[in-house]
């Protein structure tokens, strides 16, 4: 017999080790997210995935999955707040998915449609972020930034590289690059890296690639975020 | 009288504006001075809107140029979307298309062309025609339209939509979609689709047919109205594709004068810097651009339908040959300038983009899977398209690291700055001057402006040191100083 934990009144199973939002999303059950991803360890920092918990908030992929814990998930509460979440990152970088070769790839518009977030609601920041197309292959556009670390852990753990990093604190914490220069050329990063290819956002892009995948096409053409198995997500 | 472009009279003058013109894209309005004797010193026709798209584009990846820009305009982004993407070709030493791409292309502007004259005609322009004026103001509208002619009025919408599904099925998006990309496309039609769209094909050309009929058989029941109304000469220009045919998407910038004379042809649309310039003046963020040989008082034009049916040698569909055969005989052959022909010619295009497209959904290249080419890249590219309304030019320079640097945009409607303010002062003339302006009088001002169909939110460009000038008068209106601050 398997443990299980409730959510939202379903008996969930789960295995020693997994955190909540695994055991969730194993189950079909999806927990909106945007700093998780399965093949990094948890890391906490968007709270988009913030669930009750025996009436307290926590972030369902750093907590470790209990037998007899009653969580809620897709409450009105919780919806309201991780949409202010998300309206939150978008205010703070620039965000014009219009013109944004993310657009329809991007797991925040994505998580923006699952949400209903209809307005910004916050006053926009609109901060000085110049981009760096420095590197002949590669371009980062650090207005879309979210900080949500993946390529700092992908370039580590995976690339061995360790070209990303967060420098600054609060509101002036930003993504940089592992070079004297500070630009991206500079940097041992390759076109090939997963480093690259985690990134939920707009910030690391291929050069020359733009809209070359037609709408109709791109990830989230075919179903809501919600809808779409984990493996398939960008 | 004077040109009415700035008020020469030391009188006490009254300013009454229409703020804003209605019935076209974007905002404007018109502006103007009166005195006692309701006698017209001044008539200006001010965009007011600012935009901003040259300077912002800066910085940005290139790739991202044909679907940012096409924003500037909710009716006619296809155009921007092309000739953004026509410039950029050049920048990715895209010299020679695939054939799928190319057509893919042609057929989403042709799509275009269609639903954006449909639009004006019978949406934005018909409640004029066809009801008067000056006519009941409440009825002066598209449900107007609906409610009297009910059977117009859904053929109308039906062309917009037929253009606006060719949109769709070519860019992605009925609106703002991405299909165009440098150096070629990123989808091509299916079967299925390519075989939806043939379907709908005849009803509309039978459609855009009794559309030309319509403008034709208006002319003819008020042909006086409709040959002085607002009339004033012009050089005109537009592109002419091979053998000086009628042609929207490539070819060569040609000019003829008020005459009909060629004066400038086959200049390539990237040596266009070399034939026009931009001149700013301090009312109006809208440039006014002329042909540099003639300089800005003289080397002003018109641009759009009525300049592009006349300035071409022929028109290559039959439909439409013939009607501007048509056009030509009902005007001895002489060129035309009056505003209000801009309808009839704006509907034999119409009639024409249709053909057109019938042409290309019979061509198989359509569903091709060959779509994008690239070559030696170049740091610098022009595109320049018919679009609805006119002339469109796109420029762009790129760096080395992909970024654009520089965008000059000279839009249609900005062509036809000086021809509507033209317009408008003849309107003022010989209908508002010693008169007490009512409303049926002031949609006169209206009317004349919509002939030009102008997208006033493409149209807004001019950036940096905007010239000034600035006047003080006293209570009896004498002026007691002025000063001036330069563009240049």
């Amino acid at each position: 017999m398997s443990k299980t934990f409730t959510m939202d009144e379903r008996e969930i199973p789960f295995v020693e080790g997994q955190t909540v939002m695994q055991a969730a999303l194993a189950d079909g059950v999806y927990v909106p997210h945007l700093c998780a991803h399965p093949e990094f360890k948890p890391h906490g920092s968007c709270r988009v995935c913030t669930v009750k918990v025996n009436g307290r908030h926590a972030a369902s992929c750093t907590l470790a999955a209990r037998e007899g814990l009653v969580v809620e998930n897709q409450t009105a509460e919780l919806r309201e707040l991780r949409r202010e979440l998300v309206q939150l990152l978008f205010v703070e970088g620039n965000h014009f998915c219009p013109s944004c070769e993310k657009s329809g790839d991007c797991k925040l518009q994505a998580l923006g449609y699952e949400l209903e977030v209809k307005t910004l609601h916050f006053t926009q920041l609109f901060p000085d972020r110049p981009v760096d197309a420095s590197h002949p292959d590669l371009m980062l556009d650090f207005n879309r930034c979210i900080l949500c670390e993946l390529c700092v852990r992908a370039s580590a753990e995976v690339d061995g590289r360790h070209v990303f990093a967060l420098s600054g604190r609060g509101i002036d914490k930003h993504l940089i690059v592992n070079s004297e220069s500070g630009r991206l050329a500079d940097t041992s990063i390759a076109a090939t890296d997963t480093a690259v290819s985690v990134c939920p956002v707009g910030v690391i892009l291929k050069k020359g690639r733009g809209f070359r995948v037609p709408i109709g096409q791109r990830t989230y053409d075919a179903a809501p975020i919600s809808a779409m198995p984990e493996g398939k997500k960008p | 009288m004077t040109s009415l472009e700035t008020s020469q009279t030391d009188k006490p003058t009254r300013r009454i504006s229409i703020d804003q013109v209605s019935r076209v894209e974007g905002h404007g309005k018109v502006t103007l001075l009166l005195d006692d004797e309701g006698h017209v010193h001044q008539a200006r026709l001010h965009i007011v809107e600012f935009r901003g798209f040259e300077r912002f584009i800066q910085g940005r990846p290139y790739w991202e140029v044909p679907v940012m820009v096409q924003r500037l305009c909710g009716i006619c982004p296809v155009s921007h979307h092309l000739a953004a993407s026509k410039a950029l070709d050049v920048v990715v030493g895209a010299t020679q298309l695939t054939p799928t791409a190319e057509k893919v292309r042609r057929l989403m502007h042709y799509g275009q062309m269609l639903q954006s004259h449909a639009l004006h005609f019978f949406h934005l322009s018909s409640p004029d025609l066809l009801f008067g004026f000056d006519s009941e103001v409440s009825k002066r509208n598209v449900v107007g339209v609906v409610a009297a002619y009910p059977e117009l009025a859904t053929h109308g919408v039906l062309l917009r939509k037929f253009g606006q599904e060719v949109i769709r099925l070519t860019a992605g998006k009925r609106v703002h979609g991405t299909g165009s990309i440098p150096g070629g496309v990123n989808k091509s039609l299916t079967r299925a689709e390519r075989d939806e769209l043939l379907a709908a094909l005849p009803d509309v050309l039978q459609w855009a047919r009794e559309g030309v009929d319509l403008v034709k058989a208006l002319h003819q029941k008020n042909t006086a109205l409709y040959e002085s109304f607002g009339l004033f000469r012009s050089s005109l220009l537009s592109l002419v594709g091979p053998g000086g045919r009628l042609e929207f998407y490539d070819g060569v910038i040609r000019a003829r004068d008020a005459d009909g004379q060629v004066m400038v042809d086959g200049i390539e649309p990237k040596n266009y810097r070399q034939h026009i310039e931009e001149e700013v003046k301090s009312w109006s963020y809208m440039k006014f651009p002329y042909l540099t040989a003639l300089g800005p008082e003289r080397g002003w034009y018109k641009v759009g339908p009525l300049a592009r049916v006349q300035n071409c040698d022929f028109i290559h569909t039959p439909l439409a040959e013939a009607e501007r055969q048509a056009f030509r005989e009902a005007h001895g052959g002489q060129m035309v300038h009056a505003p209000l022909a801009y309808h009839w010619t704006r509907l034999i295009e119409l009639l024409h983009a249709a053909e057109v497209i019938g042409e290309l959904l019979r061509d198989d290249d359509l569903m091709g899977d060959a779509l994008v080419v690239s070559g030696e890249r170049v740091g610098e590219g022009v595109g320049i398209i018919e679009a609805p309304r006119g002339t469109l030019i796109h420029h762009y320079k790129v760096d080395s690291q992909d970024l654009v640097t520089m965008c000059n945009l000279i839009v249609s409607t900005t062509h036809n700055n000086q021809a509507m303010n033209e317009a408008i002062r003849s309107v003022a003339r010989e209908y508002l001057d010693g008169h007490e302006p009512t409303e049926g009088l002031m949609n006169h001002l209206e009317v004349a402006i919509r002939a030009f169909d102008p997208c006033l939110s493409c149209a807004t460009h001019a950036m940096g040191r905007m010239p000034l000038y600035v006047e003080v008068r006293d209570a009896s209106g004498a002026v007691v100083g002025s000063a001036t601050k330069s563009s240049r």
